[in-house]
């Protein structure tokens, strides 16, 4: 008893003689259908190489085209001539030219030897069926589809919708219950032929012949009439992209093909010389009697898929350029920032960086250029401190810098004095942290060295900035985490907001703060404001100051950080 | 154009070919098309922008090398463009076809263990014709001239760091290409001027017919739907890179001799910008500065993209 291979052939025809060659000459009977469409100055040296192989066959030739009936009406014949001419036969196994065996040809016959009865083919109801092309997938079995998906794709589209419409059905024969499947299989001569000697096959046949995509659907739905020891799996590897094309292997899979303990894989490269002198020079395996295991072939083909509908989250490259609400993370980790602490704290940058381990930037979009960490005149990536270069692409730099230091957490210090366009980036991204002590710029004003009416118009230029940024982290659009206070509120109750932004950073930096940041003197604060108030301007983002010499900066109880989301 | 070698007939079906505009690059050619043809380029179609190194006289009489000569000027032709699109229109209609210079390196997702052909058949299964490579400016530790270029080396021996990071791009709505820009150039000669700094995004790698054209070097192509080479919904498509082996110490040489001809992009502004700097600090890397490995780092630090081809 042994195994007889059918296999449909179209290209690659060296390739095809090869393996057939290799099965015929470890007694597996092939029989080969071409494809009409193959020429003949093509087909008969191809026939004439295999000449000198009497258990190498030739069926009769149909015009294939895929996801019609001609792929089944060729392996119909060939599987007939297959079980009429070879009577050894007792499991035949439908392959493709571009199928390699992965393991010794004894192998497969022992293991098909001690499952005598058993049918290797993937067999699915249409509601467990993931995979389908085109979202068609009940519906493949009750519309018509006379017009090719490949060739046609416009006419096949509005042929669908029209039958929808109008609510077109067709009827499914008496007894048949739809089901998909992988259209390589591997089946017992009994269950085979009583499927191609059923009395009602014509019946069958011209149902099947309208139905989209038959060779996945004919021998899996019919082969539930005849047997009940199905094994409802494909002997043969074959992976498919999201498009529903096939997976092709190369030479650089040759360890993970060995690994997968697979019979058969499929779609191999025609010029993977590597994979053909591997495969078909080597009798000895390993892994004998092992059953077939694609787990890491799985895994690296679904990652790809993966790659190609989600990509890295926050990358911008040549090919990845998602466009604006596409629902996917603008940045490709969380960062932290800080608005108002530095004109506040005297040492908030070394403070912070002890605080939470991580790279603390000084005003990144100064206008005057860019604050790296440290004083660098470039950072990772080699992004540039020229302040032209930032603000250039001001959201790209941003996103560039995220991406260049995935694994170490970004702080950077913000403020209106700053280039403003990262604004609605970073209000709508979720990886941002955002605090802001409103009004804290004026502390640097008030320190500065400059003639008052200079400070007042400035101060009134910042707080106008300020205003429209609070405006926008306040919107209903906020993805971001924001927390927001006035200068007087926060000076109130120092520790406690600072300790909410730190533990939420990182999960590292359980203890409790025992050292805050040191705050600039204010004396005189309340005076300035007034002063500012004087001249005509109305301070209001700092919160109530009262007129005296300095705030009261003693721990009080207060009220709770305003927090959005 | 006169031809001076015509090989062409020698094309087969589905070979590979390579186009290519060049000038005085005697002492890069060895190299490249031992680099190309590794790589299953079948045929080389160049055209001589008037050599006077012997390059022309290398090419001919190589089997796989077809030849043109002209005098006519480089920024006449639209910078090479326009005979590059006469080329191929006569002999590169349905073969994939790679557009490069003599000094960019085709580096792709599993080059190290896959040829060209095998990305082209995978292409054509994925039913794409063009195909992304932004390039990607290679240079040395130290000033520029300091390690002389030795005919038949590997020149990223040489020129064997890049900057992983610093790009700016944008969307050109009018072809709906890529704008890239950034790297060593822009990070040193355009700081001031990143508007101006030099194009990286090209497609130098598509299904030939006779009806398409290259508008501007091989950053962008009609019809448009040749430039949609990225995923905008979230996905990545797969993409490759050009190595840009231009900073070597014939690149001090180079930048003379063209400012002296005054036959590149918009005033030749790009060499200017050079030229200044270099005289002072010739130093292009810095701390930051990435050492080549091979693909997957790149692929890695989301320069290129596997897509969904594994």
């Amino acid at each position: 008893m042994t195994v007889g291979f059918v296999m449909l052939v179209h290209t690659a025809l060296d390739r095809a003689e090869q393996v057939a060659r290799h099965w015929a000459s470890h007694g597996c009977p092939v029989v080969i259908h071409v494809d009409r469409r193959v020429k003949k100055d093509v087909y008969q040296p191809f026939v004439d190489s295999l000449s000198d192989l009497d258990t190498v066959i030739f069926s009769k030739r149909h015009a294939c085209d895929w996801g019609t009936w001609s792929l089944v009406a060729a392996s119909q014949a060939a599987s007939e001539l297959m079980l009429d001419r070879f009577r050894n036969v007792r499991h035949v196994y439908l392959s493709s030219g571009s199928c390699l065996p992965l393991r010794p040809v004894e192998d497969l016959k022992q293991y098909l030897a001690a499952r005598p009865m058993t049918n290797f083919i993937e067999s699915v109801t249409t509601e467990d069926v993931p995979w389908t092309v085109g979202g068609l997938d009940a519906e493949r079995f009750t519309l018509r589809f006379p017009f090719s998906w490949k060739k046609r794709r416009w006419l096949f589209d509005r042929y669908v919708t029209l039958q929808r419409k109008i609510r077109y059905k067709r009827k499914i024969p008496d007894g048949l219950v739809p089901h998909l499947g992988s259209q390589w299989w591997c089946l017992t001569r009994q269950t085979l032929s009583a499927i191609l000697e059923d009395p009602d096959r014509k019946a069958y046949d011209s149902y099947f012949k309208k139905v989209w995509i038959p060779d996945e659907s004919y021998y899996q739905t019919l082969v539930r009439l005849y047997s009940n020891n199905i094994e409802s799996r494909s002997l043969t590897l074959s992976k498919f992209d999201y498009q529903g094309k096939p997976h092709i292997f190369y030479d650089d899979h040759l360890q993970l093909l060995r690994r997968s303990d697979c019979f058969v894989a499929r779609k191999i490269w025609p010029q993977a010389d590597r994979l053909y002198t591997t495969f078909l020079n080597s009798d000895s395996n390993p892994m004998k009697g092992a059953e077939p295991n694609p787990g890491k072939i799985d895994r690296i083909f679904s990652k790809a898929v993966e790659r190609r509908t989600m990509g890295r989250e926050g990358l911008y490259m040549q090919s990845r350029m998602p466009g604006h609400g596409q629902g996917h993370d603008k940045t490709s980790a969380p960062y932290s920032v800080f608005e108002g602490f530095s004109d506040l704290f005297e040492d908030f940058d070394e403070w912070l960086a002890r605080a939470v381990g991580a790279r603390v930037h000084g005003h990144l979009f100064d206008p005057e250029g860019v604050e790296f960490a440290g004083g660098q005149k470039v950072f990772s990536g080699a992004l540039s401190n020229h302040a032209a270069l930032r603000d250039y692409n001001p959201c790209g730099f941003l996103t560039s810098l995220i991406w260049n230091t995935r694994g170490e957490r970004q702080c950077f210090m913000f403020g209106p004095r700053d280039n403003q366009e990262i604004n609605w980036l970073i209000a709508t991204d979720p990886n941002a942290q955002i605090s802001v002590i409103t009004g804290a710029w004026a502390v640097t004003l008030f320190r500065s060295n400059r003639n008052f009416s200079d400070i007042r118009r400035e101060a009134a230029r910042l707080q106008r900035i300020e205003a429209e940024h609070i405006a926008i982290l306040r919107s209903q659009h906020v993805k971001a985490r924001v927390r927001i206070w006035t200068m007087a509120d926060f000076i109130e109750s120092r520790m406690e907001p600072l300790q909410a932004i730190i533990d939420e950073i990182g999960p590292r930096n359980v203890r409790r703060l025992t050292e805050a940041p040191k705050m600039r003197d204010l004396t005189g604060f309340g005076q300035f404001l007034q002063n500012l108030k004087n001249q005509g301007m109305k301070p209001h983002l700092m919160g109530d100051f009262p007129m005296g010499n300095a705030p009261d900066a003693r721990p009080r109880d207060s009220k709770r950080p305003y927090l959005v989301k | 154009m006169t031809c001076l070698q015509n090989h062409t007939d020698r094309i087969k079906k589905n070979d590979v070919l390579l186009v290519c505009t060049l000038r005085n690059e005697r002492i890069r050619l060895p190299y490249f098309m031992k680099y190309y043809r590794d790589m299953g380029v079948s045929h080389f179609l160049f055209v001589d922008n008037d050599s006077d190194d012997g390059s022309r006289e290398f090419l001919i009489g190589q089997g796989d090398v077809s030849i043109w000569h002209t005098t006519a000027s480089y920024r006449k032709s639209l910078f090479g463009v326009h005979w590059m699109n006469a080329l191929a229109r006569k002999y590169c209609h349905g073969h994939w076809t790679l557009t490069v210079d003599v000094d960019e390196f085709f580096a792709f997702p599993f080059c190290d263990t896959r040829p060209i052909p095998a990305l082209t058949d995978w292409l054509d299964n994925s039913g794409l014709r063009s195909f992304s490579a932004m390039l990607i400016d290679m240079y040395p530790k130290g000033p520029v001239d300091a390690q002389p270029y030795i005919e038949g080396q590997n020149p990223f021996e040489i020129a064997e760091w890049f900057d992983s990071g610093n790009y700016m791009l944008s969307t050109n709505w009018e072809y709906e290409n890529l704008w890239i820009q950034g790297g060593p150039r822009a990070r040193l000669f355009f700081h001031n001027d990143p508007f101006n700094a030099p194009s990286l995004n090209k497609i130098p790698l598509v299904k030939w017919d006779r009806s398409y054209v290259y508008l501007h070097s091989t950053h962008m192509l009609l019809p448009k739907r040749l430039n949609k080479v990225y995923d905008s919904n979230g996905g990545e498509m797969a993409s490759g890179v050009l190595l840009h082996a231009k900073f070597l110490n014939t690149f001090v040489q180079k930048t003379e001799e063209e400012l002296k001809r005054r036959q590149h992009y918009a005033g030749s502004r790009e060499y200017l910008a050079y030229m200044s700097r270099i005289k002072d600090d010739p130093d292009l890397w810095c701390n930051w500065s990435e050492k080549y490995i091979n693909w997957r780092q790149l692929e890695i630090l989301g320069l290129m993209s596997k897509g969904n081809w594994a």
